[in-house]
């Protein structure tokens, strides 16, 4: 039974409500401690998957109680300016494709999403895309 | 923190020292506080099974930091991560001892840039995580 749905496929393209988020120097600390980190660049700085912890504003998925079992695939990351304590991220997440695959585990939907990540200088300080693998529940 | 890499002082197989990472269950609840990550397949036996894994699994994203870290531990505060990806082949569970890897595969002369095969191999030897990096290092 294909679990990609026309309501599934009407998603793409579609993007989350937009988010701003503070980076608080706290937060990057207990990141940091949280990852393992002692580099003496934090908390100046923020670590490269620190914005992750900020949030993405992922759109919604019709039909996703079918598929509620969820792993991560992957991610890809493209750098600006360096993320600081101070700085106001503002957040947006787009659904850029949706695939079915037969796995080991199964039937897959392969969502691939992209979010951007803007200071309030308007820099594009990073972009995300990440590959989130949804399956139906076990039998 | 060791010296400073340069980019001339930097060739094509170099190996970036390794980071050996014993996860936790303790230190998976502290990431996912952290990182605000609850989905509970990262803390609650019971619900990983249920969904067929093996039990509690490590967050891709903190392996993904992990990897990344290579990378930025070794970089210096000269050093620029410009961009790094990841892909997860295999699921990583606490008590296992993890291996994170980097090694430069090839330089970008006009531009400064270093690239970096990366990887992730779990205790039996297994690379359950695999990605590339793109660094900017100071000349000299």
């Amino acid at each position: 039974m294909p679990i990609l749905t026309p309501a599934m496929q009407s998603a793409v393209g579609t993007s989350g409500e937009e988010q701003t988020h503070f980076v608080e120097r706290g937060a990057i600390q207990r990141f940091a401690e949280a990852i393992g980190e002692a580099n003496p660049a934090y908390p100046d700085v923020a670590p490269p998957t620190f914005l992750r912890s900020l949030g993405r504003a992922i759109p919604p998925l019709p039909d996703s109680d079918a598929v509620p079992r969820v792993l991560d695939g992957g991610s890809g990351w493209t750098y600006g300016p360096p993320v600081t304590p101070g700085d106001a991220i503002t957040i947006q997440t787009t659904l850029e494709s949706l695939k079915e695959r037969e796995g080991k585990l199964g039937a897959m939907l392969i969502a691939d999403y992209t979010t951007t990540y803007v200071n309030q200088r308007e820099e594009m300080v990073a972009t995300q895309t990440n590959t989130v693998i949804r399956m139906a529940a076990s039998a | 923190m060791s010296e400073q890499p340069t980019f001339d002082a930097i060739a094509v197989g170099f190996e970036l020292p390794a980071l050996v990472k014993h996860p936790t269950t303790r230190q998976l609840v502290q990431y996912a506080g952290a990182s605000g990550d609850f989905y509970e397949i990262h803390y609650d036996q019971d619900f990983a099974r249920a969904q067929s894994l093996p039990g509690v699994i490590i967050h891709g994203a903190l392996k993904s930091a992990w990897v990344a870290q290579v990378v930025t531990d070794w970089m210096g505060l000269a050093g620029s991560l410009q961009a790094f990806s990841v892909r997860y082949r295999d699921t990583d569970v606490p008590g296992d001892t993890l291996t994170c890897t980097a090694t430069v595969v090839g330089k970008d002369d006009a531009l400064g840039i270093v690239h970096c095969e990366i990887a992730l191999t779990n205790g039996a030897g297994d690379v359950t995580t695999t990605g590339d990096a793109t660094v900017q290092l100071p000349r000299s």
